[in-house]
């Protein structure tokens, strides 16, 4: 990693450079919410004035641009009774600019779920490989909670990286890329002073987090508590309409089908999200229901996010930036359901007995 | 202007992971097909019952058929282009190399639209994915084979092994129940089975029709006919969800190790691959983790049976 400092304008200049030669996406306004709050996505950007760079948080995660809603997995064309099939593992590149490091963090579970293991996705790759990040800090939301799971700050998965210091952005360079494209403009080496200023800047972050979820131990407790009318306290509000899993920026669960050409000369299959909280998500053919009920269905969602990668892969899969808290139509928030899980405000609903610490 | 483009290579990343010049990241792949599917010929199709069809398919291409191995116990995804892709387990013998045998039941919008296909036409396969029966481990020991119903598909693998290497195992036990007397699978089989291979078949329907001359009630009810060494054998338990938990139970009881209980899952799939996360129990996936799970680790999954 390499670190340089450059100004505001200069900075303008060269996201400017590189807006106006690539595809690019960054956050925009979209809409104003019934609060009257504005609403942000990563929209196409044509110049660095589209920009918002002082957005709070995208209601979409960055995820979209790696798993899209809808991929084209391979393409059949039929001929008599024979068929053809074709598959393209191809991306145009895209430059994306403004992820948090949440989103960054959750690009960066999704390498290790779809990149590792016996299988390794080459359209997540493909698509992956040809993505420019550049990430940009901010002040946390008064409800994310990404300090207790530790993805407050990120060190890997991005090309670039900018911590906003006042007068100018802190640039920790990250690709071979990045650093040729830097070359074109003016950057300093950062001074004594802008280091200083760094860490004042970390600690300033660190330090305004105003929610915090505890998950340690959380596999071990989802394990225990898995028969916890917890679970049917929460699933009778579910509407199991997974929002939650489409805004969440590490969901990747999908389903496939096909389609046949209008012309029926050729069909093709197709890559769709879904959401582990929708009704037919583990219905077999036959109309067998592993998981008929809406806690089930919850609870599942949390298993997997915070105890069955957790298990495989030694990490939580939920980065902490309760979009889908915000998301929920019914209020169905991660740190309320963790924290009844951890029986923080109530007494144990099983047994009835007092919460352990007010005994 | 800087390129941004990252080129895959343009061969196929899953087709030849022989190939001199693949990204690393595929030498993990110890499969050749995940995307691209295996092209198949329909060369037979036997109608087993109303239900149920038995389809045998050779792989067009002389290359791919001599890439092409599996394991008793996995499984394959089925494509028939247009409609979709279902997890077929495979019920002919690893050993057959011209062709593999799929039994599969008119259940969904796949299948059903399978049930209308003739011979001579094409479809693809992926895979083969999965766990596998430890039919190795099982030599020198007596086997204790369970179906129930469709169960029988995924076990005619094994029992194919067995035939094929009857020397290496004692005594081995084949308890299989149905419906009714017509929903036995492969009946034409049973005296094969018995006479040659010395498997000791027992049988049992829950409705007996007119003509039913064997026993009648729940497949537990045949572990009251045999004695088995329970510590020198290993059991292998197939069929619908609710059959696990009373079978295992009875093994359990019998004094069957549980490390030596053998059960085949079935949840729905999308992808195989352990991506689409469907076939998700807990924490293990049934595409790569299973669908071959010991007793031992299927009692640590919550909600597996």
């Amino acid at each position: 990693m390499i670190y340089k400092v450059i100004s505001k304008s200069e900075f303008r200049k060269f996201i400017d450079a590189l807006v106006r030669q690539n595809t690019s996406f960054g956050p925009r306004q979209v809409d104003r919410n019934t609060a009257d709050e504005p609403i942000y996505q990563f929209m196409p950007v044509s110049s660095v004035d589209d920009i918002e760079f002082d957005y709070t948080l995208t209601t979409s995660s960055a995820k979209h641009f790696f798993l899209p809603f809808r991929d084209q997995l391979s393409r059949f064309s039929f001929q008599n009774s024979d068929f053809e099939q074709h598959v393209a593992y191809e991306a145009d590149p895209v430059v994306l600019i403004g992820l948090r490091p949440c989103d960054i963090s959750a690009l960066n579970i999704l390498d290790d779920v779809l990149l590792n293991g016996r299988y390794p996705s080459p359209y997540y790759l493909a698509k992956r490989k040809n993505t420019f990040v550049i990430g940009m800090d901010h002040l946390p939301l008064p409800d994310c909670f990404c300090k207790s799971l530790a993805h407050h700050t990120v060190s890997t998965g991005f090309n670039l990286f900018c911590s906003d210091i006042g007068e100018k952005y802190y640039l920790s360079i990250n690709s071979s890329k990045a650093f040729t494209y830097l070359e074109e403009f003016q950057t300093e080496e950062p001074s004594c002073e802008d280091n200083c200023l760094m860490t004042r800047r970390r600690k300033l972050i660190s330090e305004s987090f105003r929610t915090e979820v505890d998950v340690t131990s959380l596999p071990s407790i989802l394990d225990i508590e898995f028969e916890s009318p917890v679970w049917d306290k929460w699933g009778a509000k579910c509407l199991n309409c997974g929002t939650c899993a489409m805004v969440c920026p590490t969901c990747y669960c999908y389903s496939v089908d096909e389609h046949f050409d209008i012309d029926l000369k050729g069909a093709s299959r197709n890559r769709q999200l879904y959401s582990c909280n929708l009704v037919d998500f583990a219905v077999v053919a036959g109309g067998h229901n592993f998981r008929p009920k809406n806690g089930d269905r919850l609870k599942y969602r949390y298993y997997h996010q915070h105890r069955g990668f957790a298990e495989n892969a030694n990490q939580q899969i939920c980065v902490g930036c309760n979009r889908c808290g915000r998301a929920c139509l019914t209020g169905i928030n991660p740190k309320a359901v963790i924290n009844d899980l951890r029986m923080e405000k109530e007494s144990c609903m099983t047994c009835v007995s007092p919460s352990p610490d007010r005994t | 202007m800087h390129d941004l483009r990252f080129t895959i290579p343009r061969q196929d990343l899953n087709r030849e992971a022989f190939a001199s010049s693949v990204p690393d990241f595929n030498l993990k792949s110890d499969l050749m097909k995940t995307d691209m599917g295996y092209k198949c010929r329909i060369t037979n199709i036997v109608s087993l019952t109303e239900q149920e069809k038995l389809f045998r398919l050779r792989i067009v291409d002389p290359e791919e058929r001599r890439i092409f191995r599996f394991k008793p116990g996995q499984f394959i995804m089925l494509e028939l282009p247009g409609f979709g892709d279902v997890p077929i387990s495979i019920s002919s013998a690893s050993s057959n190399h011209e062709f593999i045998e799929l039994c599969i039941r008119k259940a969904g919008h796949v299948t059903s639209a399978l049930f209308r296909i003739d011979t001579g036409m094409h479809v693809a396969i992926r895979g083969p994915f999965g766990s596998s029966f430890p039919m190795d481990e099982m030599a020198g020991h007596h086997a204790l084979l369970i179906a129930g119903g469709l169960g029988i598909a995924p076990l005619r693998a094994p029992l194919f092994w067995i035939n094929e290497h009857r020397d290496r195992f004692r005594d081995v036990h084949l308890l299989y129940g149905a419906k009714e007397p017509s929903q036995l699978l492969f009946s034409y089989q049973f005296d094969e089975w018995k006479t040659i291979s010395h498997i000791r078949l027992h049988t049992i329907v829950e409705h007996a029709d007119a003509e039913w001359k064997g026993s009648t009630g729940m497949i537990t009810e045949l572990f009251r006919d045999i004695t088995i060494d329970a510590k020198n054998t290993y059991a292998i338990v197939c069929g619908p969800p609710v059959m696990f938990k009373f079978v295992c139970s009875c093994l359990d009881r019998l004094g069957i190790p549980m490390n030596r209980m053998f059960v085949s899952l079935e949840r729905r799939m999308h992808c195989g691959m352990g991506k689409c996360c469907r076939c998700m129990v807990g924490s293990t996936f049934t595409c790569i983790d299973g669908p071959v799970f010991d007793y031992w680790s299927v009692m640590n999954l919550k909600e597996a049976i």
